[in-house]
Parts: C-alpha cells; structure tokens; sequence
C-alpha cells in the first residue's frame, strides 16, 4: 500500500513535467472536439489519433490516447444540453432534463452541473482504480490459461446478459467479431486460416479498422440519414452561475454517490457507460422527491446520469490495466495502443512496466482536473463548433478516418476494409445489433482463444478444466449468471410478483 | 427514427426486409466460416484442438443465433415500419458513393490531392457552398494535415504524382 503511494507520487512528477501537461491539454482539447462533433466518438478518436502517438514514448502516449478519452466523455456534455443532439451513447439520458434546462435559459447551471458531476464520478473511479488495480493485478498474477478464459468468458457474457440490445443480437455480432479476429495466421499452430488464398486477409482484421469504420464512418451515414440540421441555444457560462451552481451541488452529496457507485460496478462489467448513466438517471427518478417533474429541467436528472457515465468511463480502465480485458471500446482502442507500444498488457505491467502504470493512473487525476478548467472556460468556443454546417465536417471526418485507418500499417487496403466496416456498421446499428460486443471480440479473439485452447490441451480436452479449482469455478458460474441475467431478473420479480421496473427505465 | 421517417415521407425499404438480410447475411458469413474451419482441421491435433476448432464453433454460434433472430422477425407481424426512405438513402449514398471513389483514388494521387477533391466536391455539390470556399477548405485541410503528420509527427501518409512534383 505505502510502497503503491510511492508509485503514484512518482507518476505524478512523470505527468507534470512541460512536455506531457502540454499533451495533456492538447488531449484533453481533441477529446472535447472528438466528443462533440457527429460521428467521431471517443472509441475511434482515440484510434484516428492513435498513429501520432508513435513517435513517444509509451507514457506520454497514454497520457495524450487517455486524455483524448477524458475529453470526449466532457464533451458529450456540451452537445446534449445545448443542442439536444447527444455526442455519445452515454450522454443520451443527458439530454432529458440538460436540454430543457437550456431551453430555459438555464444552460450554464445545466452545464456546470454536468461537468461538475462528470468530474466528482470520474474522481470517485480514479480513487478506486488507484486502491483496487494493484490488488486486482497482483492477484492475477497467479491465473492460469484456464483462469484468463474464464475472465474473458465473464466479460462477455456480461455483454450478453446487461446490453439492452436483443440477446441473440448481441451474441451474432460478438461471435462475428471473434470469427473476424480468427482469420489470418493461427497463433497456436502458426497454421494460415480463413484467409481463402486472398493476400490481404493473411493478416486478419484489425481491430483499429474496425473501430474506425464501424463507429466513424457507419455513424456519418446515420447523420447524414438524418439529415441533421443544428439548433442550439447559446452558450454562456460566466463565473457567477458556476459558483451559484457549485454551492447548490452539495445538496446532491448522496445522488452523487449512489450515481457514482452505479457508474464503477457497470463500468468494470463490459457494458459500460451507456447502461450505467441510464440506470442512474432511472434509479434517481424513482428515488428522487422531485421524481414527477423529471424531464422537464431538474437539476438532478443532470448529475445523475453523467456522475455514472464519467465513474463507468473511468472504471472501464481498471480492468483494462489490470487484467488485460478491456471495459469499454475505447478502452480496447487504449489496449491495441498498448500492443503497438511494444507493452503486454495484463498483471505483469504492475511489476514490469510500473513508471508506464502510474503514469497513467496520475494522468486520470490531473487530466480530470484540467479537463475541468478547459471545459468550464471554454464552452462557448466548442459549441461553435457543432455551428459548422455538416456539409463541411462530414468529408473532414472521413478524410481524417481514412488517415487513421491507413497508419495503423500503412496499408491502403485497410481504407477499402475500414469504407465495407463503415457500410455494415450502418446497417447493423440500424438493425439494433451492438457494435462494441463485435470490436471487443475481434481485439481480444486471439487472446481468448490461445487460452481455451491452452487449458484444454493441459486437461487432454476435458472441459472439466474450467470447473476444476473455486477460483476458476466461481468465475465460471459469475458468467453464467451474467449470461441469462435477463431470465433470472425476470424469474426474480414473478416471485416477488413486481413488474420489471429497473429494466424498462433502462 | 420512425419519426424523421414520417417527416420525410414517401417510400423506401421495409425495416423488416432489412432485418432478414442482415440476419441472412450474417449467416453466410458463418458458412464461409466454417467451410474454412473444416478446411483447416476442427478436430484433436499433435498441439491440442486445431486451427479451425474455435472458429467452427464460434461460426456455428452465429448460424444459430441468426437462425433465432430470422425465426423472431418472422414470429411477428410487418408492422410497416420503413427501413429509412428513398431519399434518405439517397443522402446515405451521396456519402459513400464520393467515399468509395475517394478510397480507390488514394493509392494513384496520394491521400493529400484525393482529400482535397473529396472535401470540395463535397462542399460544392452537397453543400452548395460557392467554389471560393470549397477551394479554400479543400486545400486548407490537406495542407495542415501534412504540416502534422509529415513534418511535426513523423508519420508518412501515402503521396502521389503531386507530390513528387513538389519534391516530397
């Protein structure tokens, strides 16, 4: 414990050196662009931006890759309550109460709210990240092959059981996204497979490619569908609302922690931001004494669902760091960064890679806090920035995914793969089958087949092998109860004789 | 989304045709997968299961769960509901028609010439923006991009004959 406070000390001198503050305000900038631009996200932000980092050294690469992140989840923010359009996934239960907040006139408590309560969930995430992760890690230094399948096998099933896309949907688009990450050279055997004879597919598919088309280019067809045109309400933020706003915020001390503890157990599950910042905005609904005036401009139906967006966000990195499984898509996108970094993620970056890992645990206290200040004082500057018309972001959009699709191997092949991922990530939105399942399946494919297949050649293909200890078995049955969540949930309240509630505020 | 597709009006394909395709298509893709499993070997070898073991069944996993999800959309009835209409996906194909063309052009003119074309016919013809503005944009961007990628971050993007010219 003394010596990880130690560790965190040095990370801090690590981060604060010119260079990498500087990286950081740069990130933090990019990440609130990212995040409020149309069809940039922070998942293929983060891998468009991913090619710059190259050059750097592996510490201050993260530094600008997570702060990219930090910024995108503020900026979700500013979109939702000025102009009713959500940047993101999880700043869709934002815009309930944020844009008639605006609509009265209310935009800069509304706005400050928000950041604020962005800022106490991801503080809240980064205190446990900083307790739990080290513990985590070193405990899973002793897991065996069976051990690190069952960990897999646990997030996606968690996939399955907590999205609230079609459980049969969600299981397509995740075994696709295995069978996608399958082609290419076997890495057990080194036998080529699925390739067919075709050149180009000998090395598989990215999943950086897949990122970048599924989210950048498939989400420009959906806007452009929409044929979106933006109306917002002006943004100002003077510093006597943030300071009235500030002074008002503690009176939802216990919102706030109830929102922020949702935000950390969905955000370490798989299932991420999304599902956590809806489930907080509904539990605070139903708990709430001003629960019948929500959706039309409370204060609360703010800090809710973005106290638990920022702690999921944050949290999706622990057990990234730690296990080596990412939480989120930008948390894969932050792990393929690892990859090409030269660094094995997993447990052992704990002991091996230590300047690396509290470098980076550092870097989420001061870039929360910087992204703070950057948003606060410069709201104004990004939602003029969503007045462009899309008609001139849209082909810079591509420009810059076609960019980020060609440096992950310089490959112009990658930008024909990265058009077809857009064109389907189009039609699969539409249909309502997730797209996170899919990329986190194609990074993490190899990994967790290499470990089935290592336990099962240990056990002389008894599946046995993963009911064989109490660690490996309670992992196990932890998947499975993820896995038919939705039927046990649904068994649970015929007993109790309930209607499903906390299902349908989802 | 249905209703942006009323205040659009007109036609277009059923969201329910949609569906099939995409459940059949996704199908096919599990077949080609395990055509190329059982190519490779799905069973026991000398280093454990085989090549094509994991994805047989992961390309099985697929075909089933299709299977349940065509089964679903026949279960109920078409309730109508329109995929997206004619002309919104005329707007969606105004996009990846230039897009495509775009990709195929980078590796003959270079990312930075094929950006520049993309983002002015786009501003002209979509956005309808007067030529001085397009021209502008379209150069201004390419140009900025190889300032940071070329010169500040040390990344090669792909040149063409433009280039050359120019001595890169």
């Amino acid at each position: 414990m003394l010596e990880d406070i130690g560790n965190l000390i040095h990370g801090f001198a690590v981060v604060v050196q010119p260079f990498n503050l500087l990286l950081m305000v740069v990130g933090i900038v990019l990440g609130v662009i990212v995040g409020v631009l149309p069809g940039l996200g922070g998942a293929n932000g983060v891998a468009i931006l991913l090619p710059l980092t190259f050059s750097m050294s592996p510490t201050s690469a993260i530094i600008m890759l997570s702060c990219i992140y930090w910024g995108a989840l503020f900026g979700g923010a500013i979109t939702s309550i000025l102009f009713n359009i959500p940047g993101e996934p999880w700043s869709v239960a934002t815009t309930f109460d944020g844009y008639p907040m605006a609509q009265q006139g209310r935009a800069g408590e509304a706005l400050t709210a928000a950041f604020t309560s962005s800022f106490v969930g991801a503080l809240f995430a980064v205190v446990m990240i900083t307790l739990v992760a080290p513990l985590v890690a070193g405990f899973a230094l002793r897991f065996g092959p069976a051990e690190i399948f069952s960990v897999y096998f646990l997030a996606f099933c968690s996939f399955v059981g907590l999205s609230k896309e079609p459980p049969f949907k969600t299981v397509a688009s995740m075994m696709l996204g295995f069978g996608l990450g399958a082609v290419g050279l076997d890495q057990v055997t080194g036998q080529l497979r699925l390739t067919f004879g075709v050149e180009q597919m000998l090395n598989g598919f990215d999943f950086l490619i897949a990122v970048i088309g599924l989210f950048g280019i498939g989400e420009i067809l959906l806007t452009m569908e929409e044929g979106l045109s933006f109306r917002g309400s002006p943004a100002k933020l003077n510093l006597k609302v943030v300071f009235q706003t500030w002074k008002e915020l503690p009176r939802y001390w216990l919102l706030s922690l109830r929102s922020c503890l949702i935000g950390c157990w969905m955000g370490i599950s798989p299932a991420g931001a999304t599902p956590a910042s809806f489930m907080s905005y509904g539990i605070a609904k139903r708990i709430s004494k001003n629960g019948h005036k929500f959706g039309t401009g409370q204060i609360e139906g703010v800090v809710a669902p973005e106290t638990a967006a920022h702690a999921a966000g944050t949290s999706a990195l622990l057990p990234m760091i730690s296990l080596g499984v990412p939480g989120s898509p930008t948390a894969a996108v932050l792990l393929g960064g690892l990859l090409i970094w030269g660094l094995q993620p997993g447990p052992l970056l704990f002991t091996e890679q230590k300047d690396f890992v509290w470098g980076l645990i550092a870097s989420m206290y001061m870039g929360n806090i910087v992204g703070l200040l950057i948003v606060l004082t410069c709201v104004p500057l990004f939602a003029a920035i969503l007045r462009i018309p899309f008609s001139v972001i849209a082909p810079v959009i591509l420009v810059f995914c076609a960019i980020g699709a060609y440096t992950v191997h310089n490959n112009t092949f990658d930008v024909v793969m990265m058009l077809v991922f857009g064109i389907a990530g189009y039609f699969m939105k539409k249909c309502n089958y997730p797209l996170a399942p899919m990329v986190l399946a194609i990074v993490l494919g190899d990994k967790a087949e290499e470990a089935f297949r290592q336990s099962l050649l240990a056990s002389q293909g008894r599946l046995g092998v993963f009911w064989s200890n109490g660690l490996v078995s309670t992992i196990m049955a932890l998947g499975l109860i993820a896995l038919f969540w939705p039927i046990i949930q649904a068994g649970w309240e015929r007993m109790r004789g309930r209607p499903a509630g906390l299902r349908a505020a989802e | 989304m249905s209703d942006t597709t009323k205040e659009f009006g007109g036609t277009g394909p059923s969201h329910q045709g949609v569906e099939i395709g995409v459940a059949a298509f996704m199908a096919l893709l599990a077949l080609v997968g395990i055509y190329g499993s059982l190519k490779v070997g799905i069973g026991w070898g000398a280093e454990g299961p085989k090549a094509g073991f994991f994805p047989f069944y992961v390309s099985l996993a697929v075909i089933i769960a299709s299977a349940v999800n065509l089964a679903k959309i026949f279960a109920t009835a078409d309730d109508g509901e329109l995929f997206a209409s004619w002309s919104q996906l005329k707007l969606v194909l105004a996009v990846v028609i230039p897009t495509a063309i775009y990709v195929a052009a980078i590796p003959y003119l270079g990312i930075y010439v094929a950006s520049a074309i993309l983002i002015i016919a786009f501003m002209r013809w979509l956005g309808r923006y007067p030529w001085i503005y397009a021209v502008g944009v379209g150069a201004l961007v390419p140009f900025l991009t190889f300032l940071m990628f070329e010169l500040w971050f040390l990344v090669p993007l792909p040149k063409g004959p433009f280039e050359k010219f120019l001595g890169y």
